[in-house]
């Protein structure tokens, strides 16, 4: 690791303003991506803004038919969540199955999305749901938020401080892990929200997207029967020694007809 | 029975400073002025070094010293050298590169030792370390193993040309050719032995200190074999002299046999204690474990079976290309070849065998011992081509194995491959194992599978192994530089407690519990009452550590005879004490008794009366304390029978094992519970090396699987609950009764593991790692030729 500071921050303006006077900063929400890559030298940041101390930032509720999840709340609470349960327990187990222990207790969905790591499993649920995501400067529609491997629409100074979800009528998400890392092969999202499925897909791509090809094959319905004829772009799939391109392109569809089963 | 004696599941005395955090381990240990060491590594796989300019990190805050290979060749160090010579056909020894502990001129791997940056704190060192400049002029790399020695490929080092460290030819060339021309059929099959990063939980580290006032150098090692180290660094290394070397091998957090080498990180950290004149610690780090710990198997080959109408085996050929890497690791030469073809014999009567094997260089870490080193790979091709010869033969694998096992009566039975196995009762195995996993209820829970989508596979695997590598005219016969003996010291003191030196060493397999339950039966002193102590050159004579499952078979017995003569010596003392004659003294339960009287006397009044010799008998020495050395007769060969069973879901690929029965013959048992552990722990190093564990370069010798993050270990949710049971047999050769069991699992199992999803998907073979894609894509190709 190399030399930084460190600078614990007690409101979002606070650490936007320390963002703004840092050189080269990074926010810091649980670390658990963050973190490692400094320890391997591969991130050297100037300052450190820490946010575990925004109080702002926690909490979980449910208000007009939306759940909205603090952007500091870890994995853990999400998942032990009886309000998550109720309301979208398919997001509550997908926290659940995140990582390790340790990375539930400080990894937060704030943390994950703003990271956009490509293999990680909030981002198909974010989609999939239609999510809004809330930042300190504005409202920004789940299919927006997401732009590219490690990329997303959020400004250098700008900070996630919830995510709201609308309450789907079903959701189901299957993940395909890596037999390693435990981060998905493939993940796909499946939710049935106001009469409309639609299908999130993180881990197959540089990018966590819709899957629009797999949303026309199911028609608004929640009947997997059209899946296996659907052509995927096996040229955009991501390829490594866990598994090839086409591997991933055949895994997206059985975990979509899996989570199509499971929402039944 | 002795309630903590032999056959007792005594809990691990060791445990409770484990459980507490109270283990000390090398990097535990922190002294005065201590510097931190941080190696410079080559980011390439192959380069000629045209400069190193150290300038920079020497002006770096807190440096210290940056030192190279011409600091080390200017004082006389190393280089680093392998102990076993192996014959090449060509009549020569095979080619050994130099391999200096930091390079001179050339790198090898990626991960090659280049220069070592020591500064007041770790994470100076690891600043300065960035700013050592190395001007590489980078070579084409040399890292698949099938095609290292191919004509064309790039020279890795001059004194082995076609990369080829030796070809080695072993057995009846012309008998196997003949029967193989007169079979009824031949079956034959390529296979993978994959290559596997060892991973001990505990990186290896290095403390060594100088001390001017005695001219010594105190080295603490993560080693599995301190006075093996110490006689390496001292007689081959030009370290120090073995009297001025302390060698420490504290608390080791597992080995694997990883820790048994001496490594390049070992030699310059006690080089340079002593050049600064403060004491460097060196503690690697993950990322280093995974580039420069030695890998282990990496084989690739050609195994093929000669039978008659009956699928009796007539004769087996072989041929393997090994992977020795960039350079020979301590005790690399012997593991594809010794170790490996002198087991190819398996557990049957197959009259005539003959194997080539070429051992090649490549730019890859070096490869070495892995638990079981060479009896894995030789176990898994024998048990993948048996299955291929049951189906070329339209037999049951059950049956094609009992048609040719080695007869119960034939014992002690000469294998046509140099070892005499010592007992063994293979059907006995076979038949416990075959209703431990309900063998014959197999099909109908394949019936059931089938209706949930699953396509459900059982596998045997009957493996016999050789452990306790011995004796040691035999090993130097064969070009060993050492003996494999162990040495034990039990020490009675004046109040009666027991301190037993053992020269075999603990990194976490439980000895400190089963060596005191030897000798509390032995010598029936309360297990508490008795400690025993390993790791340290200045606490306990000259021992030869523990690897290949040899600590309890060889090791053991040097403390039982040891006990032997403090018993002998004992009646000596009680018969003058007794006022009897020493013929009329019996020993049990630890009281010496004078035969049918009731007088008796303790073995700690006895040890009390030893260091206390008022009333003591003439010409006997003061003093309870015994020394004995065992070299054995002959290895010791456990065997057994396991049989796994796997789902596999052909529309992912994902094979499941939900069934795993292990039967093993370890002869017999003193600590079941730990041998249970051990049996454990081995068959999920198995399991992951069938399923999971595939160490992986890329063409330009980038190591991909640096990292948990690609490189994946068993856990428990890879692995079923495991039925196990032994069949025991008495060895003759073994004075304990006892054969070895650390490495059993993890030879057993791995071809148990592939012919369970071989039959699963129908398929003649499929590689290891069985990775999803791997078994999806067989799948695939399988109900394709169905269809």
């Amino acid at each position: 690791m190399y030399e930084f500071n460190y600078r614990k921050v007690d409101s979002v303006a606070a650490a936007v303003e320390a963002m703004q006077q840092a050189e080269d900063g990074k926010f810091v929400a649980g670390g658990q991506t963050m973190l490692p890559t400094m320890k391997h030298r591969l991130a050297s940041p100037s300052d450190l803004i820490d946010l575990g101390g925004v109080a702002e930032l926690t909490g979980i509720s449910v208000e007009n038919e939306n759940l909205i999840v603090g952007a500091m709340t870890t994995h853990a609470a999400v998942a032990a969540s009886a309000e998550v349960q109720q309301a979208i327990p398919a997001l509550a187990r997908l926290a659940g199955n995140i990582g390790d222990p340790a990375v539930r207790n400080r990894g937060t969905l704030g943390g994950s999305i703003a990271n956009h790591d490509p293999a990680a499993d909030y981002p198909a649920a974010v989609i999939a749901l239609g999510a809004t995501v809330q930042t300190s400067k504005r409202a920004i529609p789940a299919e927006e938020f997401f732009t590219g491997m490690f990329e997303t629409a959020l400004k250098d100074d700008e900070i996630v401080t919830s995510v709201s979800f609308p309450l789907p009528e079903a959701a189901a998400y299957m993940k395909f892990e890596n037999p390693a890392s435990r981060y998905a092969i493939v993940g796909v999202f499946v939710a049935k929200t106001g009469g409309e499925v639609r299908v999130g897909v993180t881990g197959a791509t540089a990018c966590a997207h819709r899957g629009f090809r797999l949303e026309a094959a199911l028609g608004g319905e929640l009947d997997a029967g059209g899946i296996d004829a659907v052509e995927l772009p096996v040229e955009q799939m991501n390829s490594d020694i866990h598994a090839s391109a086409e591997y991933r392109a055949h895994l997206v569809k059985v975990m979509t007809k899996r989570a199509v089963e499971a929402c039944q | 029975m002795n309630e903590n004696g032999i056959g007792a599941s005594v809990r691990r005395k060791e445990d409770q400073r484990f459980l507490i955090g109270k283990g000390n381990y090398t990097d535990d240990i922190n002294v005065a002025g201590q510097t931190h060491a941080v190696f410079v590594r080559s980011p390439h796989a192959h380069a000629e070094i045209k400069g190193i300019d150290c300038s920079g990190a020497l002006a770096a805050p807190g440096v210290v010293a940056v030192l190279t290979g011409d600091d080390l060749a200017a004082d006389g160090i190393g280089p680093l050298i392998c102990g076993v010579t192996v014959t090449s056909d060509d009549g020569e020894p095979h080619r050994a590169p130099a391999h200096p502990a930091l390079a001179q001129g050339k790198v090898n791997y990626v991960g090659d030792h280049v220069a070592i940056v020591i500064a007041e704190t770790r994470a100076q060192a690891r600043d300065a370390a960035e700013l050592v400049d190395v001007d590489y002029n980078v070579l084409p790399a040399v890292i698949d193993t099938g095609s290292a020695a191919d004509s064309g490929q790039q020279q890795i080092h001059e004194v082995a040309p076609d990369n080829v460290c030796y070809n080695w030819p072993f057995g009846d060339k012309d008998g196997v050719e003949a029967a193989f021309a007169g079979a009824h059929k031949v079956s034959k099959l390529d296979l993978v032995n994959n290559r596997m990063v060892t991973n001990p939980m505990e990186p290896r580290a290095a403390l060594g200190e100088y001390n001017p006032g005695t001219d010594e150098i105190t080295l603490h090692l993560t080693t599995q074999n301190p006075h093996v180290h110490r006689l390496v660094l001292s007689a081959f290394n030009q370290l120090a002299p073995e009297h001025k070397l302390r060698v420490v091998g504290p608390d080791v957090g597992g080995g694997f046999g990883a820790k048994i080498f001496v490594y390049a990180e070992e030699l310059v950290v006690g080089w340079a204690c002593r050049k600064i004149k403060r004491p460097v610690k060196w503690n690697g780090d993950r990322t280093e474990a995974f580039l420069a710990d030695a890998h282990g198997r990496d084989h690739v080959s050609t195994a093929e079976m000669a039978m008659d109408e009956n699928g009796k085996f007539l004769a087996m050929r072989v041929q393997t290309q090994a992977n020795l890497g960039a350079y020979l690791s301590t005790f690399s030469t012997m593991v594809p070849s010794y170790l490996y073809a002198f087991l190819l014999a398996g557990q049957y009567s197959t009259p005539l065998i003959y194997s080539e094997v070429k051992a090649v260089f490549t730019n890859t870490a070096p490869v070495d011992a892995c638990r079981g080193a060479g009896r894995p790979e030789a176990t898994y091709l024998v048990e993948r081509l048996v299955d291929i010869c049951a189906a070329d033969m339209g037999l049951d694998p059950a049956e094609i194995r009992r048609r040719n096992f080695i007869p119960v009566d034939a014992f002690p039975y000469q294998t046509p491959v140099v070892q005499c196995y010592d007992s063994g009762d293979y059907p006995a195995a076979l038949d416990k194992a075959m209703e431990l996993a309900d063998y014959s209820g197999f099909s109908a829970r394949a019936e059931e599978a089938k209706s949930r989508g699953k396509l459900r596979g059982i596998g045997l695997s009957s493996y016999v192994e050789a452990c306790g590598i011995a004796p040691s005219a035999a090993v130097g016969q064969l070009g060993a530089g050492v003996g494999l003996w162990e040495s034990a010291q039990v020490r009675f003191n004046p109040t009666g407690n027991v301190q037993v030196f053992t020269g075999t060493h603990s990194h976490g397999q439980g000895h400190e519990t089963t060596f005191a339950q030897l000798v509390c039966d032995q010598l029936g002193v309360p297990i508490e009452n008795i400690e025993v102590i390993h790791g340290d050159t200045a606490k306990t004579q000259f021992g030869m550590g523990t690897y290949g499952s040899r600590s309890l078979a060889v090791g053991g017995v040097a403390i039982a005879r040891a006990c032997d003569k403090l018993i002998a010596k004992g009646k000596k003392i009680a018969a003058h004490a007794l006022e009897a004659a020493e013929g009329d003294i019996e020993f049990a339960d630890g009281n010496f008794s004078v035969a049918g009287t009731d007088k008796a006397m303790n073995i700690a009044e006895v040890a009390f009366t030893a260091y206390v010799p008022h009333s003591y008998p003439e010409g006997v020495e003061p003093g309870f304390d015994e020394n004995a050395f065992f070299d054995p007769t002959n290895f010791s060969f456990p065997a057994g029978t396991h049989i796994c069973e796997v789902e596999v879901d052909p529309d992912t690929g994902v094979v499941e094992v939900v069934k795993y029965s292990a039967v093993d013959d370890f002869g017999r048992l003193i600590n079941p519970m730990i041998v249970e552990g051990q049996v454990h722990g081995g068959i999920a190093h198995g399991v992951g090396q069938a399923l999971l564990e595939g160490c992986s370069y890329d063409s330009e010798g980038q190591l991909i699987t640096a990292s948990y993050m690609d490189y994946a270990m068993p856990r428990a949710d890879n692995l079923p609950s495991f039925d196990i049971d032994y069949a025991p047999t008495n060895p003759p050769d073994n004075p304990l009764g006892v054969k070895g069991c650390g490495e059993a699992g993890a030879i057993g199992a791995p071809p148990a593991v592939i012919n369970a999803i071989s039959n699963a998907l129908g398929v003649r073979h499929i590689d290891m790692p069985a990775t999803p894609e791997t078994v999806w894509r067989a799948a695939q190709q399988a109900a394709a030729v169905s269809a």
